[in-house]
């Protein structure tokens, strides 16, 4: 072992250079039995770092559901996997490229759609839409609209030219993701169920190949960056972000999908974060092997590159696969057909270890499980969240009309329009976009049809941050209920829990709150948790995000021409509210945004509710009883309501509260599973007596028609004129002139 | 018909137009590899599909128009072949000779994707017998450098001789110059070659075929050359 040159001297200052803690450090000599070369401390800060090893998450990790008749692959491979019938599955993921999009927004979303995507062609799908989940500082913040701007680009600039529809998201601001925002990119794949590609090696000796773009010095501790805090330095990082290039991902895409059709690929695995270290040592900790690498092989950009910056390079667009026996050449055909670098740059071996060589010398001779899937992990101390406490409806004071808050509503930077964003995605291109952007859930067909999937982004985070198990919940049922809104049955979701830093007790105790309420929801919603991703640390100069576990869902529409959208149809049809309501106006966006106040209790989340109202919503859409369906979510009925006419061009007239309701917490409380449906005219009273029948509160509310939607005792809107506001707002504010 | 679809590395919309071809036109399209040298014998129509050829990180469809295909379809327009290049594809089309002026980055510097009103300039070519003049049709665009440009004689000339295929137009009609998808020169959404086998436009037609997907005004264009192709 005296072999490895040790050219640096390790000291304590080099440890914490590499983001590992000292107690850690000592764990790694220990378990090496001798001080690391340089190099290896490199692969093990990478391999360590809370990006990587989700240390400080995993024992909370292991308690959400996973399991379901559909699932075919769980949390743990690079994306989860989900039978769909007919011999096809979908296969999804969400991950954060937060850090990298602060610091360098074009290239950081960029590279993140990049690094999605091929987290689902690695297992053999081909991509069909992509999603996003965004938020950025106060609209008032001075870096705010350069970063929207630069996001925004990025993610159309990478997903347009790669050829993925970007078919949903969701985009919100607030002050406290002024130092840190949050860029989660999630990408939805196609493949067949039996010809699923795993990252698990198997076979001693067998061919471990580098594939697609060469190697630079880009990105190098990019993982590790992205499990620190910010500073005031965090402009200075820009160098550890990578740079993507589209068209590489493309070609890597369709050679990847020829080889695997070919028979050649035993084993797959992208480079993304921590590069090659990650990749090889995963493929080798998760197939029970050890791996040996000749980095002289490895196709470089630049010239002079050490073992060490090879190892830690996060250049993009590159993968790591083992060849089946005798099926080189093959492979390598294929490459060299798209215009790739091809090279054989290891062997599996039978020896449990990562060696790593590099001019004939040993840099790195580590124990692989220990590196990988035996990586450290942490119980940290947590605090339980506070409850806060419940705002009543007669404390909550405002000037506004009900008209007044209406107006101001749809054109605040929550609830305003997003087209201006989602107009720079090709939201289009493959032919299937059935629903684009703007609705409760997007829709897009599989193959020729008639299935279609439905795909959402949802979570909260002011409910979150007001009560974290409730806001866990919520994120999911929000999802869900997105999903049932379009007419899908929810089949799985993908999560991306975004938090600040785990060792404060309070973050800690805001992590474990809210995977409690995810996996609660998730468990009676019969909504398994297949894949995911943990961002922690995003705190600049110690003050934290809001916690933010982004729930991307995933339906199945069974008939594509049965789905439903909200627009209004027609006028003259009944406006029905499916759910209870208590006017629960804590936590809301109309506190938040009409009153300027954020407390309060947010609305809980009564799941049994929950299942049986949107069950029931599902069933009369599947029985072309529904001629418009929409969730009420932020801002609660008076914007969902809205949000329908503007949609339909249709106005309504809207029936009085209930007696004794105040009318601020009946149009703007946003009390849990509830919808709003209209029904053909004439059929109101028999569909509510089928609510009756299922036991699901339902009442008349309005009736549609007209070009204004007419308020009881209040001025009434014109429709279009309330779009113009809902449009313009987010024009204006990028400086745009439409 | 026998199109062939010529696909380039980073062609991303090739399939799109093989199902409009399929679908609208019934008919079988050959997808061909840029590096080949030759059209299958046979071709009547060949599409260039929309996309990002080689990246086009410098000029768009530059690298392209100088790929081996390229001289096959070079002399199959020159025979008087039938050639339609979608968004990328009409950028190869200038790039390589076939159409004159150039699409340079949109106005407003963004990538739009968004559906707009197209006027039908004339109804009396290979590609557009099954509309009216002057018919708007709804059909989608996705570039981010879709604004056509070119010499004030080359615009008169075009204008002259006929050659403006599509504008973007507003509601009533009307030509929208600045409140278009991407500033183009006289709302220029797609042009002919000299002798109107040729034309290359912005727009998506590909993608507004199916009732189920979205409004069909796209079948017209593939309705066309179907019935074109047919009578030849």
């Amino acid at each position: 072992m005296n072999s490895i040159p040790n050219t640096s001297r390790i000291t304590p200052e080099l440890v914490a250079e590499h983001g590992l803690k000292p107690e850690e450090y000592e764990h790694f000599v220990k378990l090496i039995g001798r001080e690391p070369s340089i190099t290896e401390l490199g692969i093990v800060s990478a391999m360590w770092n809370e990006h990587c090893s989700y240390k400080s998450s995993k024992v909370w990790l292991r308690t959400l559901p996973t399991k379901g008749k559909r699932v075919i692959q769980g949390p743990g491979e690079n994306a989860g996997v989900v039978d769909i019938g007919n011999g096809l599955a979908v296969v999804f993921k969400m991950e954060s490229h937060n850090h990298p999009s602060f610091i360098e927004p074009y290239q950081g979303a960029g590279t993140g759609v990049g690094g999605i995507l091929r987290d689902v062609f690695t297992m053999g799908a081909r991509p069909i839409a992509a999603l996003n989940f965004l938020r950025f500082g106060d609209c008032h913040n001075v870096k705010t609209r350069r970063l929207l701007a630069g996001v925004v680009a990025g993610i159309g600039g990478y997903g347009n030219s790669f050829g993925v529809p970007t078919v949903g998201g969701s985009v919100g601001f607030h002050k406290r993701y002024n130092g840190n925002i949050l860029v989660n990119a999630m990408a939805v794949g196609l493949a067949r169920a039996d010809e699923i590609f795993y990252a698990a090696a198997t076979g001693v000796g067998r061919a471990i190949v580098y594939l697609g773009s060469k190697t630079g010095r880009d990105g190098i501790h990019g993982a590790t960056m992205a499990s620190a805090e910010f500073g005031a330095d965090a402009e200075e990082k820009r160098p550890t972000v990578q740079v993507g290039d589209p068209f590489a991902e493309k070609l890597l895409l369709e050679a990847c999908l020829e080889i695997m059709k070919a028979g050649c690929v035993v084993a797959i695995q992208d480079m993304g974060a921590a590069g090659l270290t990650s990749s090889a040592v995963e493929m080798g900790a998760k197939g029970g092997l050890g791996v040996e690498l000749n980095l002289d092989a490895v196709p470089c950009r630049e010239t002079g590159m050490t073992a060490y910056e090879m190892m830690l390079s996060e250049s993009q667009e590159r993968m790591l696969m083992v060849i089946a026996d005798g099926k080189e050449e093959v492979a390598e055909a294929i490459f060299r057909k798209w215009g790739l670098d091809f090279a054989i740059v290891g062997r599996t071996t039978d020896t449990l270890r990562f060696v790593v060589k590099h001019n004939g010398v040993v840099e790195a001779d580590l124990p692989i499980k220990e590196l990988g899937d035996q990586a450290p992990e942490y119980r940290r101390p947590y605090e339980e969240p506070l409850p806060r406490p419940v705002v009543a409806p007669e404390d909550v004071r405002t000037n506004a009309s009900v008209a007044d808050a209406l107006e101001r509503l749809i054109a605040s930077p929550d609830l305003c329009s997003k087209r201006w964003v989602w107009e720079q995605y090709d939201h289009l291109i493959g032919g299937n976009t059935v629903q684009r952007p703007g609705g409760d859930a997007a829709v897009v067909r599989i193959e020729d049809g008639p299935k279609a999937l439905a795909l959402t982004t949802d979570v909260t985070p002011r409910y979150c941050e007001a009560d974290p198990f409730e806001g866990g919940k919520q994120a999911v049922a929000e999802a869900w209920r997105n999903l049932t809104a379009v007419g899908a049955t929810p089949i799985a979701v993908t999560d991306n829990l975004n938090f600040g830093n785990p060792e404060k007790p309070e973050i800690m105790g805001q992590f474990v709150a809210c995977v409690k309420g995810i996996g609660a929801a998730c468990e009676a919603l019969d909504f398994p948790v297949v894949s995911g991703n943990v961002s922690l640390y995003n705190e600049t100069n110690g003050k934290g995000i809001l916690p933010t576990p982004a729930i991307g869902g995933v339906g199945l529409i069974e008939d594509l021409h049965k789905s439903m959208t909200l627009a209004f149809k027609a006028a003259g049809e009944p406006v029905l509210l499916v759910g209870k309501t208590q006017g629960w106006l804590g936590a809301s966006a109309f506190l938040a945004t009409v009153c300027e106040r954020e407390d309060g209790a947010p609305p809980p989340v009564d799941l049994i509710a929950e299942k049986r109202n949107g069950d029931f919503v599902r069933g009369l859409i599947r029985d072309g009883l529904a001629t418009a369906v929409h969730d009420i979510s932020d801002g609660g009925l008076l914007i969902a309501i809205a949000e329908m006419a503007m949609a339909g061009r249709v106005g309504a007239s809207l029936e009085a509260p209930p007696a004794g309701m105040d009318p601020y917490a009946w149009w703007f409380g946003e009390d849990q599973a509830r919808y709003v449906v209209t029904v053909p005219a004439g059929q109101g009273a028999e569909v509510i007596h089928k609510a009756e029948m299922a036991g699901v509160p339902m009442v008349k509310i309005g009736k549609t028609g007209g070009d204004r939607l007419i308020l009881p005792d209040d001025r009434s809107i014109v429709v279009e004129s309330l779009r113009d506001r809902h449009e313009t707002w987010l024009p204006i504010y990028m400086g745009a002139s439409s | 018909m026998k199109p062939a679809v010529i696909l380039f590395p980073g062609s991303n919309r090739e399939q799109d137009a093989v199902r409009a071809l399929r679908l609208v036109a019934g008919a079988k399209p050959q997808v061909v590899w840029h590096a080949e040298h030759e059209l299958p014998p046979g071709t009547d129509l060949v599409v260039l599909p929309g996309g990002f050829s080689y990246g086009d990180y410098l000029r768009c469809g530059a690298i392209a128009a100088r790929a081996n295909i390229m001289d096959a379809v070079r002399a199959h327009a020159a025979k008087g072949g039938l050639v339609l290049g979608i968004c990328n594809g009409f950028q190869i089309l200038c790039e390589a000779g076939l159409l004159p002026g150039v699409l340079v980055r949109n106005a407003r510097l963004r990538f739009v994707c968004r559906e707009v009103l197209l006027r039908v300039e004339r109804a009396d070519t290979a590609f557009t017998k099954a509309y009216r003049k002057s018919d708007l049709i709804r059909i989608p665009v996705a570039h981010g450098e879709g604004n056509y440009t070119a010499d004030e004689s080359t615009i008169a000339r075009l204008e002259h001789d006929g050659r403006i295929a599509f504008r973007y137009a507003r509601r009533d009609g009307q030509i929208d110059e600045t409140d278009g998808p991407n500033g183009a020169i006289n709302g220029i959404a797609g042009i002919y070659s000299e002798k109107f086998n040729v034309l290359g436009m912005m727009p998506h037609p590909e993608n507004y075929i199916e009732p189920e997907i979205g409004p069909t005004d796209g079948r017209g264009l593939f309705e066309s050359l179907a019935g074109a192709l047919k009578a030849a």
